[in-house]
Order: C-alpha cells, then structure tokens, then sequence
C-alpha cells in the first residue's frame, strides 16, 4: 500500500472518529431517555418505522462504523500480532462489507 | 549522605546479566559519574558510550532505573532510590556490549526520513530572509535542539511494536526542516515521512515528550507533519 492511501486511510479513520464522537453520545442519550419510564419494543417501533430521520442518523453511524473499525483494526493487528500485507487488507475489506450489511439490516429492520 | 550506592549494570549484549557494585557516594554526582568510576576504578572491561560531559553530543543515553535518560546531565540524587541504581542500554536498539546501543537503525531512520538539509541556493543568488518572529521559524526552533541521543527512540512504545516506524527523533528532524524556508527537498520528505511506517503510525502516546531531555515535543512536530502530509495527500502531490 502506498503511502497515499495510508494517508487517505488515516484521514478517513479520524474524520469517522469524530462522527462517531456525537453518534455514539446520541445513541446512548437517546436510548436512556426513551427507556427511563418503561417504554415496550413496540413503542421504539412505533417511533423509528418510517422515520427518515433515524433512518438518515443510523445510517451514518453505520457508514462511520465501517470505514472506522477496520482502519484501527488494521494497526491493531500489525502491531500486536505483526500482521501486515495484502491478505490482512482482504479479511478486513469483508469485515467492513460484514459490518455494512449487518448494521443496514439493523437499521432497516427498525424502519421498515 | 549515604556512604556507598549500591549500583547494578548490565554486562553483556542481548544476554547478560547485572552485575553489582559500590560506588562512593559524593556531592552533585551524576550517574556518567557513577559509570566511569566502575569502569576506571573497579572494573575497566566495563564498556560505555560518553563525549562532551555537558549535555550537548548525546551519546550518553541509558536507561536508569527503568527510564531512559541523558547520564552527563542526571543527578544520582534525583533518580536513586534508597541509594539503589539500575543502568542497563537504551531499549528498542541492538546492544553491542554492556552499555553500549547500536546507533546504525536510529541515524539511517534519520536518512530515510529525509534528514538532510537540500538547499538550492549558490553563492550568487541571494539570502532567503527569514524572519524571527514568523510563524514557520518559531516552529522550527521550538524543534531544532534535538541532540540526538536516542532518549525518545528508547521511550517511543510504538518503536517497540513497530521496528520499521522511523520514531520521534527522526520525525521531529523532517519536521525541522519542513519549516525550513531554505530547503527544497520537502515534496520527496513528505512522501518519505507518510504512512504506517511514518508519522501515522505515532499513537500520541508522548512517551516522547515527556523523557526528552532537552525538553521539546516530537509529538507535536508529528501532528504537524501529520496534517502537512494530509494536505499533501488532498492536493495529490504525495
């Protein structure tokens, strides 16, 4: 990999970092608030089907998510366990792709 | 004053074991001090690195008592503990014997940082001024009393786990020279700087910063090349 694109990776790991800073204190702002009087899974249902604007907010913590936890993952493994080269790339490219799907299909269950 | 320090140093290469001696305690000793009395008055196979005494070569880098840390310039008083010294060779280099680190893989990182100063004026062009108080000089003086002893290297945890990361010490040069309005080499040095191995594999950890004995701040010139590389990167001239 040339050092473009480990640059660019770098960049991108930071500016995910500071999205995922307001979605993670959003989420879990939101979640005790919604919980605190004993609200059913229904109820969050009612409240996040069809709603675009949860829709739009999940989406992006997914997108932040994808493009953050490989990146870090990538160091992590190059520096405690001296993976490095293309085949560690590859296993993270589908980790990211696993985590794309399966947070989509999170959010679009709860919106659909 | 306690009578006598009780003083453990490395003998060896990557194996050795400590060896113990007592070593005379006097007034504003330092621990080179302590060092050189082992090797002129108890032992004198005992091999170790020093030159100008007065902190300013920096080739008398150890660690002691765990810490890496100029020995010319640290008082024994300031660092042992209930008269007790430990004095191996700086981490994270080969040990050629006893005391004594391999510099080699430390100054080549220097080169492959592009350390080099590559200026492009001749005796017929004119000074470039460059002016005190100007934003790029303040940077690199706050950056350029680095005296080489590999203190940072030794502290530098990213280092350990990542022998091909160029460390603090290199990367506060390419800094320096970064903000150097007379060099002309700064696109190459940018390219030679990026990356894993470069200054994006620092974790801001400042183990750096806080041992630098001349007390400047890799991490800070490193955050800088940092987004100097960014900026590079987005123009596409890296």
């Amino acid at each position: 990999m040339n050092a473009r694109t480990e640059t660019l990776l770098w960049v991108a790991q930071r500016m995910s970092a500071a999205v995922l800073a307001i979605c993670v204190v959003v989420h879990l702002v939101t979640m005790t608030y919604a919980i605190r009087g004993g609200l059913s899974a229904a109820e969050i249902l009612s409240r996040t089907q069809g709603s675009v604007g949860w829709l739009a907010f999940y989406t992006l913590f997914v997108v932040a998510v994808t493009v953050h936890v490989p990146i870090g993952l990538r160091a992590v493994f190059s520096e405690w366990l001296g993976w490095q080269g293309r085949y560690r790339d590859a296993v993270l490219f589908l980790f990211a792709l696993s985590l794309a799907v399966l947070g989509m299909r999170a959010v679009l269950g709860v919106f659909r | 004053m306690n009578p006598a320090l009780n003083v453990r140093v490395w003998r060896g290469t990557a194996e050795g074991e400590f060896q113990q001696f007592e070593v005379p305690r006097h007034p504003s000793q330092t621990v080179l001090d302590v060092v050189t009395h082992i090797q002129r008055a108890l032992d004198p196979t005992l091999a170790y690195r020093f030159a100008c005494r007065v902190g300013m070569c920096g080739s008398c880098a150890m660690t002691v008592n765990g810490v890496a840390r100029w020995t010319c310039r640290t008082h024994v008083d300031k660092v042992a503990k209930e008269g007790r010294l430990e004095i191996a060779p700086l981490r994270n280099l080969p040990v050629i014997r006893d005391l004594v680190a391999d510099m080699r893989e430390f100054f080549d990182k220097w080169a492959r940082a592009k350390g080099q100063f590559k200026g492009a004026s001749s005796r017929k062009t004119d000074f470039i001024r460059v002016q005190p108080d100007s934003e790029a000089r303040r940077r690199a003086d706050a950056a350029i009393e680095c005296i080489g002893c590999g203190v940072c290297y030794a502290s530098c945890e990213v280092v350990e786990r990542n022998r091909e990361y160029l460390g603090p010490a290199a990367l506060n040069r390419a800094w320096t020279l970064l903000n150097d309005a007379r060099d002309v080499a700064n696109a190459g040095r940018l390219r030679a700087i990026a990356g894993d191995a470069g200054c994006h594999a620092c974790h801001t950890q400042m183990g750096c910063t806080e041992h630098c004995p001349k007390k400047l701040s890799p991490t800070a010139g490193i955050a800088g090349l940092k987004r100097a590389v960014a900026r590079a990167a987005f123009r596409g001239e890296l």
